[in-house]
């Protein structure tokens, strides 16, 4: 079976990459809480940086295959935690979204998003057939769509969304008949108008008030309101360090979580933000190179999940920051202040250099 | 499942086309993004930097306090004490907050609405004052709930509240401040003036407005989501304004508001050798304190609608018959044109007939034998009828208007009243009729078309007691500007023998008897005007609920003039009730003179004795 060979084979650049933005991430807690209760944030995001890094080394360094092979066993493992939550979760601003293990709180969803990566990898590595066959299909769903509910009791309809890209993007690699992307394309039409009816109101709102944000400027639209100032009057330059209006009198919201790009964006400006930008390319880059050179299917699965999932991320939160997305409230990984995105992140490119340092192997 | 996995399939070039197709989408997704910060930062910066300013800066106003008014002595009669102003900001204005606000405020919601809506041409940015001097129950809603979650808009900045004398002292004089009007700000008058400014409605604060007006400053602050002011950017601060020192002794004031406790009428006192006024009273007064504000309260609905109408100044604006205090007048008319001398005499037994109507004299049995003197002293009415049917009514309208009746006297306070001075070509201009030489009879004694108020009265006799020379009154004086007074072409003969039947009114057993001061040579005049001196009028009811006006005129001391007083009491149905409030008034300025002039020696003693001390080498 597959054995790495030494420290160098690992993807360097890749890790090298991930801590710079780390260091950029801690650096915008810090200017973004300076006098506020968050002040303490930042080093508590340097710690769990560290932390990841360790959780990275041991992600890398249990062969892949193994984990692929385990799959089913975390899925339940999985299932049973979110259940847990729904049971005995703590409350935060009425969503239960946390375990408590001592001090600790961890977010369960935030973990399972590397349950459902190995476990689509083990379903779609195991398939006979060149495409994906309708049962497949409804399998596939199924089993990803089983948490996406419990996620979304809890309600985190963010979260359960970043399920989707790890799914999408397995089935989009195993292949489908043209006939199946009619019929999916179809169903998606009929569901998309009854998921309205299923969507919280607060949901419905902010939904609402992404596609006109100036409709109610000092209610749901303040977020996107807010933030597109704070992106636009950073100019090409930037307002610098600790000195974006926005962010340092608390206009932004949320700027050490969910609109730390807009704060960013505020503070370092046009150059700042493509420098940015790139830096995240590169590294989604790297991940893509890793499936190419992947030694089996598996390691596509699992780096291109990992890939599309930062994407989706990516995406959605700087979409965000710019009114270009609705406010999902999902953070921005790698810079978003929180212990178990940090830690999911890490692990999930763990695995990515999991697969990169078995790729001579064969 | 063990350590072994199942059998995984290990081609992988199955998706090298696919994953060329992910690395193309996410080249697209990034250059969407890119393009989305391309747009906001490198396109519109400058809208969107505005938009963060105006989250940021706040615009408040410094509220510039008005300028004292202080007395002759330097005393301070109008003050300013520290308060709290609420103010709205309208850029995070909520409509639906406007109840709840002024409902914790105490404010009637209706105005409120009004008041917003009359600022809605008025930049955004400009905060409206929505209420003035904050009770500490108000103050402690707006702290509890100027929370961004709860009325965000809500602010408070210091200001100042006008604060006037207790119980009405110089009301009217001092006048009362107020928002500017709708009405007024297309007023020339008010034209520099912006909506939302203080500014003087009546009296001194509004004859003076531009002095005691100070200029708001502006302060622009750095605020954060909350509200709370973080660094101040800019500051133009306040100019404040000017304090004003007027010639009123408030010593005086207190006196001659006293002495009219719980009546109607006026007081005025000037200074005859310069105009100066020193008192000027009018009852009922009203506490400006009350509804002084940016908004009035009720109180001010109930003073424009009490019977009284307290908020008329009478000692400027109640123009009535003066009755007897015109005598010196149309006698100072018929000595100056020679219509009686020396010898005229009149016998009086109680009334006379004059074309074919009967005059009564206010004595019923009469005066018996009665010369210019005696005709002032006792105010015989039967003499005046003949001195007013000598002289003619044209030549009495000359010396009255020369006296300062029947047009304004030009003192510094707006609205001042004219009164009448009946003449021939007055009833012609005004009823298109030929004057009947009968009419002349009532004019004789302060009856008939002739009215005046209590200021001119005590102008005309202040200029008569200085033997035809008058000062314009004023409350404050200009030092720029040197005004001559005005001579009136008298035989200063004729005026002294006016002046010496004024000493016998109050000092010969005359009608002013009760203005008598012991050792202080008082001239004065009393006088009874009947409101209706129309006969079909008082066989009505309503002229018999009427009761006569009061009236006294004084100065002393006779020979040289200091002070001039004219009392009204309306009611007071004859002018010797009306004789000790001139008297009061005329002895607190003596007495203060007295005690001045005390200070001043003892002062000067203790100069004048050598220091004791050691013996120096």
């Amino acid at each position: 079976m597959a054995k790495y060979r030494s420290l160098r084979d690992l993807g360097w650049s890749l890790i090298v990459i991930t801590l710079v933005i780390s260091a950029v991430g801690i650096l915008q807690i810090y200017s973004a809480t300076r006098g506020t209760v968050w002040e303490q944030a930042w080093w508590k995001q340097a710690l769990w940086v560290a932390a990841g890094l360790l959780l990275m080394w041991i992600a890398a360094s249990i062969d892949y295959h193994t984990l692929v092979g385990h799959a089913f066993v975390y899925y339940f493992v999985a299932l049973a935690a979110l259940v847990l939550v729904l049971v005995v979760g703590r409350t935060v601003s009425g969503a239960k979204r946390w375990l408590g293990f001592g001090p600790f709180y961890l977010q369960v969803s935030e973990f399972v998003k590397i349950v459902i990566l190995l476990v689509v990898a083990r379903y779609l590595t195991e398939l006979r057939t060149e495409r994906l066959e309708i049962r497949d299909l409804v399998r596939l769903v199924g089993l990803v769509g089983l948490p996406m509910a419990l996620v979304m009791k809890q309600p985190d309809l963010g979260t359960a969304l970043t399920y989707l890209p790890i799914l999408a993007v397995g089935v989009f690699l195993a292949g489908l008949r043209w006939k199946h992307i009619v019929v999916i394309l179809l169903a998606l039409a009929v569901l998309l108008p009854v998921s309205w009816l299923i969507l919280q109101d607060y949901q419905k709102t902010r939904l609402v008030s992404f596609l006109d944000p100036a409709r109610d400027p000092l209610g749901s639209g303040y977020q996107t309101i807010q933030s597109k100032i704070a992106v636009g009057s950073g100019g090409m330059w930037g307002k610098g360090v600790a000195r974006g209006s926005q962010t340092q009198l608390r206009f932004l919201p949320v700027p050490h979580t969910d609109f730390i790009f807009s704060a960013f964006a505020e503070e370092h400006g046009f150059v700042g933000v493509v420098v940015l930008l790139g830096l995240y390319f590169v590294l989604l880059m790297q991940i893509v190179q890793n499936a190419q050179t992947a030694p089996d299917r598996a390691g596509v699965y699992v780096s291109m999940g990992v890939g599309a999932l930062l994407l989706f991320h990516v995406l959605v939160n700087i979409g965000m920051a710019v009114g270009r997305m609705p406010v999902t409230g999902i953070p921005l990984p790698l810079m978003s202040y929180g212990g178990s995105n940090v830690w999911s992140t890490f692990l999930m490119l763990g695995l990515v250099n999991n697969v990169r340092l078995r790729r001579f192997v064969s | 499942m063990g350590d072994t996995p199942p059998i995984l399939r290990d081609d992988t070039k199955f998706a090298s086309g696919k994953i060329a197709i992910f690395q193309y989408a996410a080249v697209a997704l990034f250059l969407y993004l890119i393009s989305g910060f391309w747009l906001l930062q490198v396109r519109d910066p400058e809208y969107y930097s505005e938009q963060a300013d105006r989250n940021r800066i706040k615009s408040l106003p410094i509220l510039a306090p008005r300028g004292k008014i202080l007395d002759r002595d330097g005393r301070v009669v109008v003050d300013n004490h520290a308060a709290f102003t609420l103010i709205l900001s309208r850029e995070n204005l909520k409509e639906s907050h406007l109840y709840p606000i002024a409902q914790g405020l105490d404010l009637d919601y209706e105005r409120l609405q009004r008041r917003l809506a009359s600022f809605r041409s008025r930049a955004r940015y400009e905060p409206i004052i929505v209420k003035d001097e904050l009770t500490p129950g108000e103050l402690a809603f707006v702290e509890a709930h100027r929370d961004p979650d709860t009325f965000p808009e809500m602010e408070l900045i210091p200001s100042f509240r006008r604060l006037y004398p207790d119980n009405g002292v110089g009301a009217h004089l001092i006048g009362y401040v107020g928002e500017i009007s709708e009405s007024e700000l297309n007023l020339a008058e008010f034209a520099r003036y912006n909506q939302g400014d203080v500014i003087g409605k009546a009296g001194l604060e509004r004859q003076y407005n531009d002095i005691l007006m100070g200029v708001d400053g502006q302060r622009r602050v750095v605020v954060d989501n909350r509200g709370r002011h973080r660094e101040v950017i800019a500051m133009k601060p306040a100019v404040p304004g000017k304090s004003l020192q007027i010639t009123l002794d408030l010593d005086l004031q207190v006196v001659a508001e006293l002495a009219m406790e719980n009546r109607k009428g006026a007081v005025v006192a000037l200074d005859p050798r310069n105009g100066e006024v020193l008192a000027l009273v009018s009852t009922p007064a009203y506490d400006p304190n009350k509804f002084a504000g940016r908004i009035r309260s009720d109180d001010w609905r109930l003073l424009l609608n009490n019977p009284d109408v307290p908020l008329l100044n009478r000692a400027i604006q109640a123009q009535l018959a003066p009755g007897s205090t015109i005598k010196p007048f149309i006698a100072l008319a018929a000595l100056e044109t020679g219509a009686i001398d020396d010898s005229f005499r009149v016998y009086c037994n109680g009334g006379a007939t004059f074309y074919g109507r009967y005059f009564k004299c206010h004595v019923r049995g009469g005066h018996g034998m009665v010369d210019l003197h005696k005709g002032i002293t006792q105010s015989c009415d039967v003499f005046f009828y003949h001195v007013g049917n000598r002289t003619g009514i044209d030549a009495i309208a000359r010396y009255a208007r020369e006296a300062g009746f029947g047009s304004k006297t030009g003192i510094d306070l707006t609205s001042e009243a004219e009164g009448v001075v009946p003449s021939s070509e007055w009833k012609m201009r005004n009823f298109r009729q030929r004057w009947h030489a009968g009419e002349t009879i009532s004019v004789a004694i302060g009856q008939g078309a002739l009215t005046v108020t209590p200021l001119q009265l005590a102008y005309a006799f202040g200029g008569l007691a200085m033997g035809g020379v008058w000062h314009r009154p004023h409350l404050v004086r200009d030092p720029n500007r040197q005004e001559r007074p005005r001579f009136a072409q008298i035989n200063p003969a004729n005026a002294a023998k006016v002046v010496a039947g004024l000493y016998g009114v109050v000092n010969e057993g005359g009608t002013g008897v009760r203005a008598h001061l012991p050792g202080i040579s008082v001239c004065g005049k009393t006088g009874t005007a009947q409101l209706a001196s129309n006969e079909l009028l008082r066989s009505s009811t309503l002229g018999q609920t009427l009761k006569d006006n009061a009236w006294f005129v004084g100065f002393a001391p006779c020979e040289s003039p200091e002070i001039v007083v004219a009392a009204l009491y309306e009611s007071g149905e004859h002018g010797n009730v009306a004789a000790p409030i001139v008297r009061d008034v005329i002895k607190a300025y003596f007495d203060k003179k007295a005690r001045q002039s005390q200070a001043r020696m003892l002062a000067e003693a203790r100069r004048a004795v050598p220091q004791v001390g050691p013996v120096r080498p």
